[in-house]
């Protein structure tokens, strides 16, 4: 009994911080911590790649307002997706029907619009079709509720196919990313719609600063400002709720959570969820992008890159890690790369190959500098 | 020694980290013999077959293989070598065919083509060797028992021309009607020259297979003899004769109502048929053997794992519930797999601590991080962790202090029934002494804390650990929790006893399953 350490030992020694001051390194608030080692490593990699197309392409054109602007408008569908693929990385999964949905949304929202023109026909029930022949401020607004929900509804298909039926998230959204694509193809009868009259929706992600129209005061596209209000509110979600610390920790480890009490079947269910909806919100932007029509063969790819810039941005697709901030340097990174890679006449395959060799190197950086963190 | 041994061992060290694994093992076996080795866990068993089956190298000692010189430097040297290692887990291809994984790695070949006709030419003759008629050569193994899986493991070994063929805890997976038929094979091996390794847990197995038998404690050799000159006494007497070497502490506890009351609970597999009543202020220990279903039953308990029949209350709640319920309950678990799922090891330690209660950490659905380290922080300091930050991933922090963070949790949510499994396992001494300084505080009630007496459901493999620190002790083997008294009336050598069998020592039947 006399020599059993009955006082808590000592947990100075050299090295080791005092645990009684209120702040600690690592703690995720504050802005100390969005300025960290690898979000800055990220911020410096976008600057110096920007910095090089800004130096080599001619007469300076890369950084001129229009062109920065144009960076920001080509970077929002991925930004935007990106949010929730973060999540979805975050918890372990992975979604590659991201770019069916996108296209998904943009026909539904072409196909919505396009009532205007149908509801004047005859044998549409009397109320609905005057309704909406009589309201047409309203159609952009049911367009837009239209698309989210239909691609709410892919996301909440693609979670209930991971968790109720217990298949790999890369086979499930492998499966529904060409059945998303097919119904796309269905509901424009294969060919794209072309809505008469698109009204905001069309214009979300329209020139504003340097066009010559009265919305110069908002600064960026209304698009733009809908990612980052998304993006700030994704932010908060995954940092300061309880939600967000459960998702990273069924990412981290799922057995884990299970015995800590998370529902870890409903917290992927929620993931895919989101994930669905801010591949509605991108297919909104997507349909402005591609100039206010319904194309179902739009966005092909696009799972891709935006995995990829989750992952330049630091998400681990063994899950449990990832950020917003990083994932939206990521699609900078990748929007820069290929505008940039355009404008200086690059081919196509080395504009691709580029963005390659920068996605491995990210992750092999990261990789050797914690080894040799945990190695000081 | 005799001059002629096919395999022996002298002096054998292996260190890991700060620990000795094996303090000095000498190990002969002979040409035509069944040797057992036996120890209780933790003894060195393991890591002196990693040693053999060149999986790790010792740092100090001899090996003889048929009087030459021999280190095994890699698991494919050992095997070219002729020693044939089949463990617990069985390690086959399931979706290749019996003779494919017979000759996994030695297919007979021209060039890069295989010939299929010699291969099936060779494992037949592997198979026939053992007299096995029964396996079909072209069928998955997936599709095999159990058993018949086994059998393709050794004939396996058989066609790498196995000089030492090294068993370990064979019978575990099998049934009481085809233990007989291993042995048969056993002997037949034996009879045809082979020198077989037996290690076994069931002592009344060793007694019927094993013609000697080595004991390790500690990492040593203590013993080696004739099997049929020993009793099982004498065996177990030589597994435990050791000295308690640490400290527990023991304040004057005093039990208080029924916490948790089980009452023949039974899962699918394990546990089977368990009663059991746990007091507020008490720590029940549950010893046993590895695979005795003691961890089946925590998990049960907790909700991880289908409670088949029987009920478990816990307050006046005696209905089904999985873990988020039995949090809410204030019961809290203990894995003891800590890296696999007692601890998300990317994350913090705040995170860690604080995953099964995020609720007092902010408004509504908010968890505010600064409050989350404010909580992790006292028990931090009071357990005490080694860390720089409580924000740091736990993958940097150490064994002993990873487990403490662990252990955090469950006082994060100041949980009244704590079901510990394994708490100490694998951590060095000081880790260990301040576990069970806490235990104790928790189950007297720390009155500087102002909180009530906890109670502790524990499993350990360490019986030092259950006698020193445990107010009653029950002993599980095969499913059943056979017998509960109060820690005073056991003694090591009981518990071994009870744990390695039927309550008869001497009799010599086939373990009942």
């Amino acid at each position: 009994m006399s020599n059993h350490p009955s006082s808590p030992a000592p947990v100075a020694s050299k090295g080791f911080y005092p645990l009684t001051q209120k702040s600690f390194p690592g703690q995720p608030t504050g802005w100390w911590n969005i300025f960290n080692l690898r979000i800055m490593g990220r911020l410096l990699a976008l600057v110096l790649i920007f910095t090089f197309f800004a130096l080599a392409v001619e007469g300076g054109s890369f950084y001129q307002p229009r062109n920065l602007e144009s960076l920001l408008r080509q970077s929002a569908v991925y930004a935007t997706a990106s949010l929730g693929m973060t999540m979805i990385i975050i918890a372990g999964g992975i979604d590659l029907s991201i770019g069916s949905v996108i296209a998904l949304t943009a026909v539904v929202v072409a196909w919505v619009l396009n009532l205007h023109q149908t509801a004047s026909e005859p044998n549409w029930p009397q109320k609905i079709g005057s309704w909406i022949f009589h309201s047409p401020f309203l159609l952009p607004w049911l367009a837009a509720l239209a698309g989210l929900t239909v691609a709410t509804l892919a996301g909440l298909v693609n979670g209930f196919l991971c968790v109720g039926l217990r298949i790999v998230p890369f086979v499930v959204t492998l499966g529904t990313m060409m059945i998303y694509r097919g119904f796309a193809k269905i509901i424009a009868q294969e060919k794209p719609i072309y809505p008469q009259e698109v009204g905001w929706l069309g214009a979300l992600l329209d020139p504003t600063l340097t066009a010559p129209t009265p919305q110069r005061w908002m600064l960026l596209p209304p698009g733009v400002w809908l990612m980052l209000f998304a993006a700030v509110l994704a932010a908060i979600m995954l940092r300061y709720t309880r939600l967000g610390r459960h998702i990273y920790a069924v990412g981290s480890n799922a057995e884990t959570a299970r015995l800590c009490g998370v529902r870890v079947g409903r917290t992927k269910l929620i993931v895919y969820t989101l994930g669905g909806f801010f591949g509605g919100l991108a297919g909104l932007m997507e349909f402005s992008w591609i100039g206010g029509t319904g194309i179902p063969t739009t966005a092909s790819g696009y799972e891709l890159s935006i995995i990829a810039a989750v992952v330049i941005g630091g998400g681990s697709l063994s899950g449990g890690e990832g950020t917003i901030l990083g994932s939206l340097i990521g699609a900078l990174i990748i929007t820069v790369l290929s505008m940039g890679g355009q404008q200086m006449g690059w081919p196509r395959p080395v504009q691709e190959m580029v963005i390659g060799s920068i996605l491995i190197g990210a992750v092999a950086l990261d990789y050797w500098q914690r080894r040799w963190r945990l190695k000081e | 020694m005799a001059e002629d041994a096919r395999l022996q061992m002298q002096d054998v060290h292996k260190r890991f980290g700060a620990t000795w694994a094996l303090r000095g093992v000498n190990l002969s076996v002979q040409p035509g013999e069944v040797h057992a080795l036996v120890g209780e866990n933790g003894a060195g068993k393991s890591t002196l077959m990693k040693v053999l089956s060149g999986a790790v190298l010792p740092d100090r000692g001899q090996i003889w293989l048929d009087g030459q010189p021999f280190v095994p430097g890699s698991p494919l040297h050992a095997r070219q070598s002729g020693i044939a290692m089949i463990y617990q887990e069985l390690s086959l291809a399931p979706h290749l065919s019996v003779m494919e994984n017979i000759l996994l790695g030695i297919e007979p070949h021209w060039g890069p083509w295989v010939l299929w006709k010699k291969m099936r030419q060779q494992a037949a003759a592997a198979l026939a060797q053992l007299e096995i008629a029964d396996i079909p050569l072209d069928k998955p193994v997936r599709e095999l028992s159990v058993a018949q899986q086994q059998l393709v493991e050794i004939a396996r070994a058989m066609a790498m021309d196995c000089r030492v063929l090294i068993l370990d805890e064979p019978t575990s997976s099998l049934t009481q009607q085809e233990v007989p038929k291993l042995f048969a094979l056993i002997r037949r091996l034996r009879d045809s020259g082979h020198s077989i390794i037996y290690i076994s847990h069931f002592l009344e197995e060793v007694q019927q297979i094993s013609d000697r038998f080595t004991v390790l404690r500690d990492g040593q050799t203590v013993g080696t003899g004739q099997t049929c000159q020993t009793s099982i006494d004498q065996i177990v007497a030589m597994m435990v004769g050791r000295q308690i070497r640490e400290l527990y502490p023991r304040s004057h506890r005093q039990p208080g109502e029924v916490l948790l009351d089980i009452q023949g609970l039974s899962g699918p597999g394990k546990p089977q048929d368990v009663s059991l009543q746990l007091r507020r202020g008490e720590v029940l220990g549950i010893a046993g053997l590895v695979g005795a279903g003691r961890t089946e039953l925590l998990r049960t308990i907790f909700g991880l794992a289908p409670v088949r029949a029987g009920k478990i209350r816990i307050g006046l709640w005696s209905g089904p519930a999985g873990p988020p319920q039995r949090w809410r309950q204030a019961v809290g678990y203990l894995s003891e797999d800590r890296k696999q799922e007692g601890l998300a090891l990317s994350l913090s330690l705040a995170d860690n601590i604080t995953l099964p209660r995020l609720e007092r950490l902010g408004v509504g659905f908010f968890v505010w991080p600064v409050r989350q380290a404010a909580a992790a922080l006292p028990w931090i300091q009071k357990i005490p962790i080694q860390c720089q930050s409580p924000w740091q991933p736990v993958s940097t922090l150490s064994g002993g202090n990873q487990q403490k963070v662990a252990l955090a949790r469950l006082l994060h949510a100041d949980v009244d029934v704590l079901l510990l499994d394994e708490p100490t396992r694998g951590i060095d001494v000081g880790s260990k002494a301040q576990i069970y300084q806490l235990i104790d505080e928790l189950v007297t009630g720390n009155p500087g804390q102002g909180r009530r007496p906890k109670s502790v459901l524990m499993v350990s493999s360490s019986l030092p650990e259950l006698l020193g620190l445990c107010d009653r002790i029950g002993v599980m083997c095969r499913g059943r929790l056979v017998e509960v008294r109060p820690a005073g009336e056991w003694t090591e050598h009981e518990l071994m006893l009870a744990a390695t069998g039927p309550a008869d020592p001497h009799s010599t039947s086939v373990p009942s399953s």
